[in-house]
């Protein structure tokens, strides 16, 4: 059963469609990007799943029931993009009233964060206010006050800014982890190199519409255009085959792009022919980065507006 | 509905521990005990202090000797044998701080000739105290000399105050505007107030949420409304915490006050001036007492509380609405307000007249409008409002307070998670009035 399934959702405003017939079903302990430009209706499609904003159309199905916000927020953790907590409120209290209103005891909140503090070595924040701490460390206070009720779906809307490579890793580990005890993550950012890093799966939105919906190196495959990098033991002479063209060279080094109708095999037989000593040939796949730019080149930079007629 | 009581206990919490509200709380009473002691002290310490007057009857006005001297805290000393203008001259050297001359009249005629002199201007009070002592004296001499008794003076004497009795339908009873009134005001007062300090007290409160980008967090555990209403219900507890605390304060220190400061209690406040004036003023103490005792403390206590909670918890929907919409620039949430405080100090206005003119349509309109009549009928309280229009008053009330909350719970909610837009008025009518 999946953790989540989203089915034909629309939203729209009186100038934007900012979602338009967008479905995916997520899988539990899958960790699962979000990706799209901005104004892509990414928000959006968060806020409808975290029952902010209700669908004009669509299903939302949550552990195989239908989605219900009073109750299912109880098991549901969402980092919003624009982050916030109290500035004048005691980071204890804090972390425990957030526990609490996902629907935790008093004596299970506090136990908790308790555990959570200990974890990321924020004991001494206990009562601290969050004004006093540096914008890192409320990044990583906010972390723990989404997972603190144990969510089985994680939303994380750009987890990682403002973060050091350190404090960095060590969200990455507890994503990771949570993932592993069968929670479910939607990762929604821009820094595609965290996506392919952390996501197995990944859809793309644009203007409202998914675009790309597949596993990490499902999507690469896709996307590949049988590009290689070749390292020689000389400078080869020049290069003249009907299997592939040679795109960039770097001394020894050389990158191609081998022709329709012909495999990698053709490639490795020119040289053996030419006497030139073959050290390492490896296919390059597009960087999901480079995925993303392709698709969503000729869109407009900004997201104009439009009339709606639903 | 578990959850908005956690957020009432946050908001009540978080503002009830913060130092300055502790601060606010507990000076303000001791201040107001102490300014009103200072003053008390002040008149005291006034009329404690002796002025040495020299003083020279040509007119044979007091027959040497002035009558309740001691009383207004002056020293008179009678000069005989020497000249006026000597003693003009020298009544500084001599230890006299005034000099008082009076040349010889006849007292039957108008008098207007007689100087008191000094080094810098006489105080008011100095001066009316001496010219009291001077026209009691020149009353007495033309008594005599119309050979009339004090005791018949007296009973000749009028000082009559009107006593205004209501007659409407079976019932007849005394009217007492002067205290009722006041009382009334007094509440009217005190909501309009209210409703401006905690009402833009809920603002800020939103706009934290807001600015601090927090409602986005909130919004995905409670919903909008709960966080509304729990911010609204959480700042009204803070407000009776406040009042109750400053009532017993008050009261505490007022009853503890005079064991500090000797002498503070009513008996030893002076009673201003001869036997007339002490009459009058326990005829003002007299209807004073009548007064604050046919006060009908239960209706009055009764609509207080009512309009309060109504009024509060009506403005403070509105207030919210408006927090939620303004970004973080104050001078927006000043222009955004504004449209709001206009029928708080309407309401005001027309509480004033209320006083003058308690059944003018304009005040009967004013005390059934839900959003100026927590203030204006407090201030009509006290005229015999008919019941029928009470009720209706307050029927009103409850259905503003329940079609403003709708209402700007729908703005609320749209408008907590908008960021670094401006928002207009039409869009937000068109929020409020949207399907969800």
């Amino acid at each position: 059963m999946n953790r989540l399934e989203v089915k034909h959702l629309k939203k729209y405003y009186t100038s934007q469609k900012a979602v338009d017939d967008i479905s995916f079903s997520l899988a539990p302990g899958s960790i699962f990007g979000l990706l799209g430009p901005n104004g892509a209706g990414k928000t959006t499609l968060i806020r409808m799943i975290t029952g902010i904003l209700y669908p004009d159309e669509g299903d939302i199905i949550f552990n195989g029931q239908p989605f219900n916000p009073d109750k299912d927020n109880a098991y549901i953790g969402y980092m919003p993009e624009e982050k916030g907590l109290y500035k004048k409120m005691k980071i204890g209290d804090q972390a425990i009233y957030l526990a609490q209103l996902k629907g935790l005891s008093k004596a299970t909140a506090i136990e908790r964060v308790k555990q959570w503090f200990i974890k990321f070595e924020m004991q001494s924040w206990w009562n601290k206010k969050v004004e006093d701490l540096s914008k890192g460390m409320q990044q990583k206070l906010q972390f723990v006050t989404t997972v603190l009720n144990d969510p089985k779906l994680i939303i994380l809307d750009e987890p990682f800014s403002g973060l050091d490579p350190v404090n960095s890793n060590l969200i990455k580990e507890e994503i990771h982890k949570l993932a592993q005890n069968g929670a479910s993550i939607i990762f929604s950012t821009h820094r595609m190199e965290q996506v392919e890093e952390i996501c197995d799966h990944i859809i793309l939105v644009n203007k409202g519409q998914k675009i790309l919906d597949g596993t990490v190196s499902g999507v690469k495959q896709q996307f590949k255009e049988n590009i290689f990098s070749i390292g020689l033991d000389s400078q080869p002479g020049p290069i003249n085959s009907p299997a592939f063209e040679v795109i960039n060279s770097r001394d020894e080094q050389l990158i191609l792009k081998i022709k329709e109708g012909f495999r990698s095999n053709d490639v490795l037989h020119y040289f053996l022919q030419q006497q030139i000593g073959i050290n390492s040939f490896q296919e390059i796949l597009p960087s999901l980065s480079e995925i993303f730019i392709k698709l969503v080149e000729g869109t407009p930079l900004t997201r104009q507006f439009e009339t709606v007629t639903a | 509905m578990n959850k908005i009581l956690l957020v009432i206990q946050r908001e009540y919490l978080v503002r009830v521990k913060k130092k300055s509200f502790v601060v606010t709380t507990i000076l303000v009473p001791i201040v107001i005990v102490v300014f009103y002691a200072v003053i008390i002290a002040i008149g005291m310490s006034g009329s404690s202090e002796k002025n040495k007057i020299a003083v020279i009857d040509q007119a044979n006005l007091f027959n040497g000797k002035v009558e309740n001297a001691k009383r207004d805290g002056s020293q008179y000393v009678f000069i005989t044998g020497q000249s006026p203008d000597s003693i003009k001259e020298f009544y500084p050297k001599m230890g006299y701080d005034y000099f008082l001359f009076i040349p010889p009249m006849d007292f039957s005629q108008r008098v207007n000739n007689i100087q008191l002199y000094s080094k810098s201007p006489v105080s008011v009070t100095l001066k009316s105290k001496v010219e009291k002592t001077i026209n009691n004296a020149i009353e007495q001499k033309r008594l005599q000399s119309a050979n009339i008794s004090p005791e018949q003076y007296r009973s000749i004497k009028s000082d009559i105050s009107i006593e205004n009795k209501l007659k409407n339908g079976k019932e007849e009873k005394k009217s007492v505007a002067g205290v009722a009134s006041g009382v009334a005001f007094f509440c009217g007062m005190l909501i309009y107030i209210i409703m401006l300090i905690y009402g833009t007290m809920v603002m800020r409160g939103v706009m934290e949420e807001k600015i601090s980008r927090i409602a986005e967090v909130m919004v995905s555990s409670v919903k909008p409304f709960q966080l509304m209403m729990g911010k609204i219900i959480g700042i009204g507890a803070v407000g009776l915490t406040q009042f109750a605390i400053w009532i017993l304060l008050i009261a505490g220190l007022q009853f503890i006050l005079p064991f500090f400061i000797p002498g503070l209690d009513a008996s030893a406040i002076p009673q201003a001036g001869p036997t007339g004036g002490m009459a009058g003023t326990m005829g003002m103490m007299e209807t004073m007492r009548t007064g604050l005792h046919s006060v009908p403390w239960v209706l009055i206590i009764g609509c207080f509380i009512f309009y309060f909670l109504g009024g509060f918890l009506l403005y403070a929907s509105l207030f919210a609405a408006v927090g939620s919409v303004v970004s973080d620039d104050q001078q927006e949430a000043q222009q955004m307000v504004f449209p709001i405080m206009m029928p708080i100090i309407l309401g005001f206005v027309i509480m004033t007249k209320a006083i003058s003119e308690p059944n003018s349509p304009l005040v009967v309109f004013g005390s059934l409008f839900p959003l100026t009549s927590p203030v204006v009928m407090m201030g009509r309280i006290m005229y015999d409002v008919p019941a029928s229009q009470l009720i209706t008053s307050m029927l009103l009330l409850v259905l503003g307070f329940l079609f403003f909350a709708w209402l700007t719970a729908k703005i609320y909610r749209t408008g907590i998670l908008m960021y670094g837009k401006k928002v207009s008025w039409k869009e937000m009518i068109k929020w409020a009035f949207r399907k969800s």
